[in-house]
């Protein structure tokens, strides 16, 4: 999907780069806990997360992620924060939507999660 | 090629902000040497995780070495205090000892070096209190290579 | 839509038992405690991969029909037998988070 497809589907705004509103991003993961985005398997590119604090954007980057949607109108307080981002090429957007819903919307849009592929049922 | 060595320091500063900075270069470098996507993710991923312990808990910061060979990375993380009291329990998932103030951010989930050994193909730690920490993790390169 | 037609939908393994015949209003999704205190709703079902002790009684206090676990994340005994104690549903998917939600929240509008 498009991130300003997206950007459409849950009403988010664009806070840095809007020029990559054409990008397509295939995976997604949800997580508010940083261990959580460290210890996942396979790779998202969209990270969807309630945490606005500086470190997300720094585990987004060396996980390989290209784009965080914040939910529940959450953003990043700090200017170099976004600028840092915005530097590695790292979109963020908002949305006041709550995570569940702009999950649920995606979802059913076609958006997956890797790890989904890499799931063993005992 | 020969072996690269690389080193950074973190600096103790008392928030967390500036977390993931070093971790970023080290990746950065990575990729530069043309080291493969899924080495850098684990390397990148193990770092960071020491970056965070070294800021939360090293009263003097610490410093992060890596070392790339053509067949493996190896990183190196020291500090000199205040050391693990109780190594058997830091390496269990879950287990804490993050200060409140970390665990209201949604940080200090006890992940940490478990997440570390679990990207590594070797892992080896020492802890002394009062003298400091010391960690070793390889990463082989070409591990699926037929 | 009742919580046990939820977890026979998703396939959810149940860890503890509660009231499975309780309607489900809605779900709520987040791993921050603080969020959940703020934002969920009473009839609320919780997605979440936090299995912290605390996640039952804040499950208590909101009013919630139950806790799903996400990504196969086993709680402890204690909190499995706290759950017991006050009468909280606690599941787990073996899904990732992203998942449960986007299956949840089909079957919830199909039940629209």
């Amino acid at each position: 999907m498009k991130l300003k497809e997206i950007a459409e589907l849950v009403d988010a705004e664009f806070l840095n780069l809007p020029e990559k509103a054409d990008e397509e991003v295939h995976t997604a993961c949800a997580a508010d806990l940083l261990s959580d985005v460290l210890a996942m398997r396979g790779e998202a590119a969209l990270l969807i997360t309630g945490e606005a604090a500086p470190q997300v954007v720094r585990v987004a980057g060396v996980m390989n992620m290209r784009a965080i949607l914040y939910v529940r109108g959450k953003k990043p307080q700090r200017k170099d924060i976004v600028k840092w981002a915005t530097q590695r090429g790292i979109v963020l957007l908002s949305t006041p939507l709550s995570t569940f819903e702009t999950c649920g919307r995606l979802y059913v849009k076609g958006m997956r999660c890797s790890e989904s592929s890499e799931i063993e049922f005992a | 090629m020969e072996r690269q060595v690389f080193s950074y320091s973190v600096v103790r500063t008392g928030s967390l902000d500036d977390v993931g900075l070093v971790s970023t270069e080290i990746k950065k470098k990575l990729e530069e040497l043309g080291v493969e996507r899924n080495i850098v993710r684990r390397v990148s991923i193990i770092c960071f995780e020491a970056e965070m312990n070294l800021s939360l808990y090293a009263e003097r910061g610490g410093n992060i070495f890596v070392a790339v060979e053509p067949d493996k990375v190896d990183i190196y993380v020291e500090d000199d205090g205040p050391g693990i009291e109780d190594l058997e329990k830091a390496m269990q998932p879950g287990y804490s000892t993050a200060p409140l103030w970390v665990h209201e951010l949604g940080f200090g989930a006890g992940m940490g070096l478990p997440n570390i050994e679990k990207n590594s193909d070797v892992f080896e730690i020492t802890s002394e209190l009062g003298k400091g920490t010391k960690i070793h993790s390889a990463v082989f390169r070409n591990k699926d290579a037929a | 839509m009742r919580l046990k037609d939820i977890i026979e939908g998703l396939g959810l393994k149940v860890l503890a038992q509660g009231d499975v015949d309780r309607e489900v209003n809605w779900a709520y999704t987040s791993d921050l405690l603080s969020d959940v205190m703020a934002g969920a709703q009473p009839g609320d079902l919780w997605l979440t991969i936090q299995k912290h002790m605390n996640i039952v009684a804040v499950a208590k206090l909101k009013d919630l029909t139950g806790i799903v676990l996400a990504k196969g994340i086993r709680p402890s005994e204690e909190v499995v037998a706290k759950a017991e104690k006050e009468g909280i549903p606690l599941l787990i998917s073996e899904y990732p988070l992203f998942e449960v939600c986007g299956r949840l929240y089909e079957l919830l509008k199909e039940e629209g």
